[in-house]
């Protein structure tokens, strides 16, 4: 059998993406918390948390962009024009929450309220419309020739709609869960509090669009329903179940670290289960990895590149966020 | 921004009495990227003046560097922000508004992005938290490595991108495979014929803007009288940076220039405002004039005889292309290049008679109080980036009707949206950026305005609750009367 760039370019794409969401995810979910918490100690405290990682957290985002184009150009070009409004959104809240990282700390009193604004709606629109632009593209992109043949409105709809909500909430946990581990006193019992809350939301989003996509989309049906799928996929979701209780059990008894290691857990599960039912298929529910691929020259140039490259990018991460490590108190930070 | 926009507006044969979906989305690419290029080119040059700030400080010790150096960082976070989600819009419009080209050329296009993000952008924002917030977190010379980094970074990333834009308008090392491109020859690809002089010219423009803004910093504290020896420095340095530079810029350009005739003769053509092939007869240089597009002649022109072909041919009577030359439909407009290149070329000017000026002020020390100089200095500030900019109209209108230079015109290469769609993204973007990146301007002014502090970095700061705490970079004066003036309020 011989290599199959496709197929290792769909798996160095959806590793991309799984650390965006992740990554970006926690730092977009504090800007998602930022409303519970209105005392300016606390709010610098909280970004002070994500400051100097975020920018490389987002650098995962511009990676799967480039990559698809690199790898997949005609589902570049087809899913992005398809969720362009969606998309351009969520851009327009990224360029908010990421100017206000630096514009918060130095705007004066009178105008700091306005970026606080800025940082959760940012947050807030970016997460949304990402959660609203997946649910449309898990919804099937419909194509004729090598375009979008669909209405550019055609996003609204229940489904993308809602799953907009659950990635709100998805994202809040993974930031409450990091606040747990960065933050001590007051602020970390309040954090904990909410995180538990989030955590019954994210289930139930779990649930709900476990069940509402092979409602309406057959394929999906078949593809987790007919033997021996059935038996092989079963893990997921019974360990969704155990992930979910341990959550509860470290929340209520003071682990710092366990709630965030289980939000990640539950995110890469989630992450899994829409992987299952997507599969090979990288514009749903019409073309496959294969039909949108790159000629193997582009492929196989930018894999040399992706293959040397991302391991060493994750070892300098990994320093940088070493390199910050410990809790967060009030007073540290730059500025 | 207002300009660049009218600009981009004058520049536009609209396709009826309304703008086209066409016409948007090119307005709309022109703007967004026009804001994304101020940032990045400041940020290059920034990136490269602090590594340099401290190697001088980790070699010498003078804590005036540091001094520097704390506070041109804290311009370049700004800076480096703005830059970062401009250049995220940017990454995604290709597929939202040019999917027709992305599926055409993507198979190029998307490697070498893919290679700026692996190569660049991940080392810039990996290194950059350290860089920032890591003063007290890591020894000085893993800091210094972190500045280096973030540094290489930024010049990476034009490399990749540049190659990326040279492919774009001198294309080679590729089929049509299915009417889309399949690369053949990477290195062809990469090393196409406009790459290296379109990287040396931006890369200069880079820290010739950078230079520029520096300079005019230092001028604008001198003429209040804010008179100290770490304003003097940086003042000094960004001269000297533009003396070595600007005239440097120059000679490029003519390179630049001459490969253009060879690769591009239409957009040269366009550039020089010529509509006749004078043959062996000697070609004249229009210093000005007025280019018409639909009489097919440029009026009202002052024109040195032969200098044209002196210029680009090396000799006296050497042919050069002109615009008759090409059929109506292939010709880019004249009107906008003509005259967005006379800016750039005159602005460069400009910044070497400014950049010989300083080196003769400072033979009897009148460099630091010579109030018209200084002046000369302050209004210069922009004139890097206003240059910056015209030179890209040249280029990219220049390239018009094509996308990719003879492959892809640009009215088959955008997205099948319809006006309604694209003139509400694009009223969201200009009103965005307004706010954004206008206050953004506003708060580096800010930052500029406070000055260097002296030892600054030597104080350890009050901090949390109860405990006194040294911070990981120490409090600027701007930020500290902030915070006070928060305390006061009970902020
Ligand atoms: C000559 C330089 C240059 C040019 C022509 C461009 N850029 Fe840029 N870009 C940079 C130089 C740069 C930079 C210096 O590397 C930046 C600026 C600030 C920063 O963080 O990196 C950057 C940032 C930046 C980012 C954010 C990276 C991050 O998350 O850290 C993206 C996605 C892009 N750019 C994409 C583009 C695209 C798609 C362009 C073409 C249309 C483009 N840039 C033109
Ligand atoms: C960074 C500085 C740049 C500036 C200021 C700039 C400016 C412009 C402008 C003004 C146009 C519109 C021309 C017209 O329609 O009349 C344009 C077109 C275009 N440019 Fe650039 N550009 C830059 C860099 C790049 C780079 C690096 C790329 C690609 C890698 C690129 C890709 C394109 C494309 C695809 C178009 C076609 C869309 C159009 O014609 O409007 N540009 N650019
Ligand atoms: C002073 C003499 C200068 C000459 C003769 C010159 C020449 C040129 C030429 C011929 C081009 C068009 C390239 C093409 O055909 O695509 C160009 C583009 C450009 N110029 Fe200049 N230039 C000069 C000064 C400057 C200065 C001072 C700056 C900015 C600080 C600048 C920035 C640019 C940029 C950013 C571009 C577009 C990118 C590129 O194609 O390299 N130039 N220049």
């Amino acid at each position: 059998m011989g290599i199959d760039l496709a197929v290792i370019w769909a798996v160095i794409i959806l590793f991309g993406v799984m650390m965006y969401v992740v990554m970006d995810g926690f730092d977009l979910g504090i800007g998602l918390l930022y409303p519970f918490f209105p005392a300016k100690a606390e709010r610098d405290v909280m970004m002070n948390t994500v400051a100097p990682v975020w920018d490389g957290n987002e650098t995962w985002l511009v990676l799967g962009g480039a990559g698809l184009l690199a790898a997949f150009p005609l589902a570049y070009s087809v899913v992005l024009s398809a969720l362009a409004l969606p998309l351009i959104a969520m851009l327009i809240g990224l360029v908010f929450r990421g100017v206000a990282f630096e514009f918060r700390f130095k705007a004066n009193a009178r105008e700091r309220p306005f970026w606080d604004r800025a940082f959760t709606w940012g947050s807030f629109t970016a997460t949304y419309f990402q959660g609203v632009a997946l649910g449309a593209y898990l919804d099937g992109i419909p194509v004729r020739g090598r375009a979008f043949a669909g209405h550019p409105l055609d996003w609204i709809a229940p489904f993308p709609l809602f799953v907009g909500a659950g990635l709100v909430a998805t994202y809040a946990l993974l930031g409450s869960t990091w606040l747990v581990m960065k933050t001590d006193g007051p602020l970390q019992q309040r954090v904990r509090a909410i995180a538990g809350y989030l955590t019954w939301a994210v289930l139930g989003a779990i649930a709900i669009v476990s069940l509402w996509t092979p409602l309406t989309h057959p394929d999906v049906a078949a593809r987790w329903f007919r033997f021996p799928n059935v038996v092989l996929f079963a893990p997921v979701p019974l360990l969704v179940g155990a992930v979910a209780w341990l959550m509860f059990r470290a929340l209520k008894h003071g682990g710092d670290t366990m709630p965030f290691l289980c939000a990640l857990a539950l995110v890469f599960l989630g992450y899994t289960g829409l992987f299952i039912s997507l599969w090979p298929n990288v514009i749903p529910s019409s073309v496959t990895l294969w039909q949108a691929s790159a000629p193997p020259q582009s492929q196989g140039f930018a894999l040399v590149g992706a293959l040397a490259i991302i391991p060493v990018i994750l070892m300098y991460t990994a320093w940088s966020y070493y390199v910050f490590r410990g809790k967060v108190r009030h007073g540290e930070g730059y500025h | 921004m207002t300009a660049v926009l009218a600009l981009l507006l004058a520049g536009r044969t609209l396709h009826g009495p309304l703008p086209s979906a066409l016409d948007l989305a090119r307005i709309q690419f022109g703007f967004t990227i026009s804001f994304h290029i101020i940032f990045p080119a400041i940020t290059i040059g920034l990136a490269s003046f602090l590594a340099v700030l401290e190697a001088c400080w980790l070699r010498t010790h003078n804590a005036l560097y540091r001094d520097l150096y704390h506070f041109w960082s804290k311009i370049f976070a700004v800076n480096f922000g703005m830059g970062v989600v401009s250049g995220l819009v940017m990454a995604y419009q290709f597929g939202t508004n040019w999917s027709a080209f992305s599926d055409f050329a993507g198979s190029i296009t998307g490697p070498l992005l893919a290679y700026e993000v692996l190569t660049a952008f991940f080392l810039e924002a990996g290194f950059l938290g350290v860089m920032l917030f890591g003063w007290r977190r890591v020894g000085p010379h893993l800091h210094f490595a972190s500045t280096v980094l973030v540094a290489l970074g930024t010049l990476v990333s034009a490399t990749w991108i540049l190659a990326s834009n040279s492919w774009m308008q001198t294309p080679q090392g590729h089929a049509i495979v299915d009417g889309r491109v399949v690369p053949v020859d990477w290195f062809a690809v990469i090393f196409n014929p406009s790459f290296p002089y379109r990287l040396a010219h931006m890369g200069i423009a880079a820290f010739v803007a950078t230079a520029l803004f520096v300079a005019a910093s230092g001028a604008w504290h001198l003429l209040r009288g804010n008179d100290n020896a770490a304003i003097r420095k940086m003042f000094s340095m960004s001269l000297w940076m533009l003396l070595a530079a600007a005239p440097l810029q120059a000679f490029v350009g003519d390179l630049h220039g001459l490969n253009t005739l060879e690769h591009q003769p239409a957009k040269l053509a366009a550039i020089e405002g010529h509509w006749d092939n004078h043959g062996t007869d000697g070609t004249p240089l229009i210093l000005f004039g007025m280019p018409d597009m639909a009489n097919e002649e440029t009026r009202y022109r002052i024109e040195v005889p032969h200098l044209g072909s002196l210029l680009l041919t090396h000799t006296f009577d050497g042919a050069v292309p002109a615009l008759k030359d090409f059929a109506p439909e292939d010709r880019p407009n004249a009107a906008v290049v003509f005259w967005s290149f006379r800016l750039m070329v005159g602005l460069g000017l400009l910044m070497i008679a400014l950049a010989v000026t300083a080196l003769w002020l400072r033979r009897g020390d009148r460099l630091w109080d010579s109030r018209p100089f200084l002046r000369c200095a302050l209004w210069m500030g922009p004139a890097g980036i206003v240059a910056l900019l015209a030179g890209w109209y040249t280029t990219e209108i220049g390239r018009q009707p094509w996308t990719v230079y003879g492959l892809l015109r640009t009215a088959d290469a955008v997205s099948a949206h319809g006006p309604a769609e694209l003139s509400v993204t694009l009223l969201a973007f200009v009103l965005v950026y307004c706010v954004v990146f206008g206050s953004g301007i506003v708060y580096m002014m800010r930052l500029i305005r406070v000055g260097p502090v002296l030892r600054e970095g030597e104080h350890p700061v009050q901090g949390g609750p109860g405990r006194p705490r040294t911070p990981m970079r120490p409090l600027s004066a701007a930020e500290r009367r902030n915070t006070d003036r928060d305390l006061e309020q009970g902020g």
